[in-house]
């Protein structure tokens, strides 16, 4: 393990009995599982080069039981994880030693479903399909998808506000959250938005997406719901360099047309792919593009022309539009395995997660080749190419020694190469504890310190998820100070008027 | 009131940091267009942000754009049109109805008060577009947040939490937000009705349809008179406005099978080509067709809550306007005392969402609350989110809730 955690606090391990039995009193029944064989199930979330067994699990059922737990934390001093269905790909939801592991499994229940204001309010272990499941029936859906979207819970995707193929035109879930109810560190139990649109007050329902189970405990989430279009098609479209890929990427955007998803792989990938579902992939291509168009059926008969034409202007040498819903589902099914699939070509790999501006791909695969050639481990790439997020797949054997810290050095360097050309670090995945350390690669001193003075609004304590997304603590009260510099006047000739 | 209008970040931050250690509170403004709307600020210095002006940056086809906060949002417009993009949550001009002039504001005024326009149901709001900024805190430091890509989870979302706090965490600097293609054309389909509950129904059932709606008004009677669409002024009655956007054969395929799907009795059909329909929908979104003067109140609430509104309030705000398929209500009534407003925010309680007098004598501002009151813990978190920002209350004191 690379990354360090908090360091355990000897007082509270001693404190375990005590602890359980106090918690045992709030969640009574089998809600508290302090067993060392059932802990390991909780040792880990996606991100599983890193492991940990947690203090204690509590699986709470109730919105008052999370407040007395949190409550009770806070007055011991007890480091809280909260975790969803555990997918995490940044290791968000990995435990600590000496934190309670606060489960949200057992908030599995829709609560109300209002075709008229297009919304769904579900409890937050409530599956991201699940969503979609409850309301299909009469059209609708629920639009962000991440590839875990079977398991994930849309609690964990607020907490990492998780995307999806679909996002470039339908958004992210921070675009598709209307309410949530909550429960900060000292026990309060607080409802932001609902049906209507836009806060009033500070914006808390956007900061609390994505903000990685560090500020509050959600237990409750109003989405949006929408109308499926009449029509969706999807065209593969083939290319022999991946320059020529991205160019016809920007080409299609430059012509105005925001498809409903627009992926690319590259021929490790695609091959992977092939071998695991036989999707229809040309294997002889250095580069793929899947494009979906939806809407209705004259309008997207339309679009599929305009992209094909494009694709071939930038010479791609196959394009094949989807005939029918199975054929569609085939086209997609070999992107949305590609992770699985690449799992079946290497022992392990090591999926990165960082976002360029799309013009600057060429270069950024360039440098990945480069670096892939450097340490020695194979590297396949699929992106969401519309909107520049790169998930480039480092292949390595953790069993060989010395191959995990290897996989884990190319990864930063991908992602210090995309902060480089004006990307970011993670377009959806989270920093968790996986790209802590590389915060100040993208963030100075001053910006970190600000999004902790946050944190401190939120978690005077720090007790909520602590060793995650910030590479280091501070404590709030020194954060909170005002450093005044009086009389020290750098531009005395201030326009002033 | 002295006035700074610094000309780089560095000079703003030594503004903020000079003004900290003097302990003068700043009132924060772009261009002044929406000086009104909000309580009236506690402030001994005005900091403008006009002078940070220009486009920095701007890559059609990676649908980014970044811009000084003080760029006014015409010159944005004007660059987006060449290349056939737009800001999709279509920023509203409140200038006129706030007794001022068109085409002031500047792109910061626009984000710090989260204003977005007809298609936010479709695109989303203001605050969905912001994909990173520059500002300086009431530490008086510089930081930044976010990115330029379109997908970013770095961190926590602070866009977000300074889209809509309306200058009183921090003096944004710069912003870099998202653009997207303008559609090909467009075209509105006009439900004219004497019920507005029906009609109200019509917009929602449509934002129920796969039809890819980009605009749900109703104008009410005495509103749709004050129109400048003929369709729609000579209508005598109700008008519920659809939009739809797209290439021409879709945006003509959806209206038709729109009116298949909402005709009903008493529902009289109408529908608007590219031009007229821009022109309504710039009306609506500018609020045009309300009367100028008065109080004017911005209700968010959830759709199927409009309707009764609708007739609860009908007596007493005959000047209303509905967006959003009935989720934004916009009343304007006669000038009325603290006293009278503090009771109307009373009535509009029970409809679920939240209230903003947008309107309003200075007063009657200072003496209300001009955003919706908050559950005390909620009120509380807020003001200990606005310390984290500004411990000492130098930015906009006072400008959204009385002690943040």
């Amino acid at each position: 393990m690379q990354i360090a955690l908090p360091e355990p606090d000897p007082g509270i391990l001693a404190r375990r009995g005590k602890i359980v039995a106090d918690l045992r009193r709030i969640v009574p029944g089998e809600g508290v599982i302090d067993h060392p064989d059932e802990l390991r199930a909780y040792e880990s979330d996606g991100l599983t080069a890193y492991r940990n067994p947690p203090l204690v699990v509590v699986l709470p059922e109730t919105t008052s039981q999370v407040a007395a737990i949190l409550r009770y934390c806070r007055e011991e001093g007890v480091r809280v994880v909260p975790r969803g269905a555990g997918t995490s790909l940044s290791g968000g939801a990995l435990p600590l030693a000496d934190g309670v592991l606060l489960g949200m499994s057992k908030f599995d229940r829709i609560l109300d479903i209002d075709f008229e204001n297009r919304t769904v309010t579900a409890q937050p272990g409530v599956t991201n399909l699940g969503i979609t499941r409850a309301v299909e029936h009469a059209g609708f859906y629920y639009a962000p998808d991440p590839s875990s979207q079977i398991a994930c819970t849309i609690g964990g995707n607020v907490a990492e506000n998780s995307g999806g193929v679909h996002c470039l035109k339908y958004g992210l879930t921070t675009n598709n959250i209307l309410g949530l109810e909550l429960v900060t560190t000292d026990g309060e139990i607080l409802r932001l938005g609902g049906k209507h649109l836009d806060a009033e007050g500070y914006d808390l329902l956007g900061l609390l997406t994505g903000s990685e189970g560090l500020l509050a405990v959600v237990t409750e989430v109003t989405v949006r719901i929408l109308r499926a279009p009449e029509t969706a098609r999807a065209v593969l479209m083939a290319f022999d360099s991946v320059v020529r890929a991205g160019d016809c990427v920007a080409s299609i955007i430059g012509n105005g047309i925001i498809p409903a998803g627009l992926e690319m792989m590259d021929k490790p990938a695609i091959n992977a792919a092939e071998d695991f579902c036989g999707a229809g992939y040309p294997r002889e291509a250095e580069a793929l593009l899947i494009c979906e168009l939806d809407g209705p059926a004259a309008e997207v008969e339309h679009l599929i022309g305009t992209v094909t034409a494009i694709a071939r202007q930038h010479g791609a040498f196959f394009t094949k539009a989807s005939e029918s819903e199975e054929e569609r589902l085939r086209f997609w099914a070999g992107r949305k395995n590609a992770f699985p699939a690449v799992g079946r070509i290497s022992p392990d790999y090591y999926c990165m997660d960082g976002t360029i501006p799309r013009g600057r791909l060429a270069e950024v695969l360039a440098g990945i080749r480069e670096m892939s050639e450097r340490f020695g481990l194979g590297v396949a790439n699929v992106f969401h190419a519309g909107d520049g997020n790169l998930h480039p797949l480092i292949l390595y054997d953790a069993n060989e020694p010395g191959q995990l810290e290897k996989a884990e050095a190319f990864g930063a360097e991908i992602l210090e190469l995309c902060v480089e050309v004006g990307g970011v670090l993670t377009g959806e995945h989270g920093v968790g504890i996986e790209k802590r350390d590389l915060m100040p690669v993208m963030f100075d001193e001053e910006d970190l310190n600000q999004q902790q003075r946050v944190k401190c609004a939120f978690d005077p304590t720090q007790i909520l998820n602590p060793g995650k997304m910030f590479p280091e603590l501070h404590r709030c009260a020194e954060l909170g100070r005002v450093h005044v510099h009086r009389g020290r006047t750098r531009f005395p000739d201030l326009p002033r008027f | 009131m002295e006035r700074l209008a610094p000309e780089s970040p560095e000079e703003t931050e030594e503004a903020v940091a000079t003004a900290l250690a003097e302990g003068r509170p700043l009132e924060i403004l772009g261009r002044g267009s929406k000086r009104g709307f909000g309580r009236p600020v506690v402030a001994d210095v005005l900091l403008s942000t006009e002078r940070l002006s220009g486009i920095t940056l701007y890559e059609p086809g990676e649908l980014v754009m970044s811009a000084g906060a003080g760029t006014p949002l015409a010159e944005i417009e004007a660059a987006l049109a060449e290349h056939r993009q737009e800001l999709a949550f279509e920023p509203a001009d409140y200038g006129p109805i706030s007794g001022g002039e068109a085409g002031v504001q500047t792109i910061g005024g626009v984000f710090a008060c989260n204003l977005s326009g007809p298609r936010r149901i479709r695109a989303g709001a203001a605050r969905d577009h912001l994909l990173g900024l520059r500002c300086v805190t009431g530490f008086g430091r510089a930081i930044k947040t976010g990115g330029r890509v379109m997908k970013n989870v770095t961190g926590y979302d602070l866009c977000k939490l300074l889209t809509g706090s309306f200058g009183t965490l921090a003096v944004v600097t710069e912003l870099t937000f998202k653009v997207l293609p303008a559609a090909e054309t467009e075209g509105t389909l006009l439900i004219r009705g004497d019920l507005e509950i029906d009609l109200l129904a019509a917009l929602r059932a449509a934002m129920g349809t796969p039809f890819d709606v980009s605009g749900a008004a109703l104008l009410p009677v005495a509103t749709a008179a004050r129109s400048t669409v003929a369709a729609v002024a000579g209508a005598g009655r109700a008008v519920a406005a659809l939009r739809v956007e797209g290439p021409a054969p879709s945006v003509r395929y959806r209206l038709e099978r729109l009116t298949a799907v909402l005709t009903g009795e008493g529902r009289d059909f109408a529908s608007l080509e590219a031009e007229d329909s821009r022109r309504l929908w710039r009306e609506i979104r500018d609020l045009s067709p309300l009367p100028g003067e008065g109080c004017l109140w911005r209700l968010s609430i959830p759709p199927t809550a409009g309707g009764a509104l609708a007739s609860r309030f009908a007596d007493l705000a005959p000047d209303r306007l509905y967006d959003w398929a009935g989720g934004l209500v916009w009343l304007a009534v006669p000038e009325v005392s603290a006293a009278e407003a503090a009771e109307l925010r009373e009535a509009f309680a029970g409809c679920g969402g939240h209230a903003t007098l947008v309107r309003a004598p200075e007063a009657v501002r200072a003496e209300i609350e001009v955003f919706q009151p908050q559950p005390a813990p909620l009120a509380a978190l807020g003001r200990r989110v606005k310390r984290s920002f500004d411990p000492e209350r130098i930015l906009n004191r006072g400008r959204m809730y009385r002690d943040c």
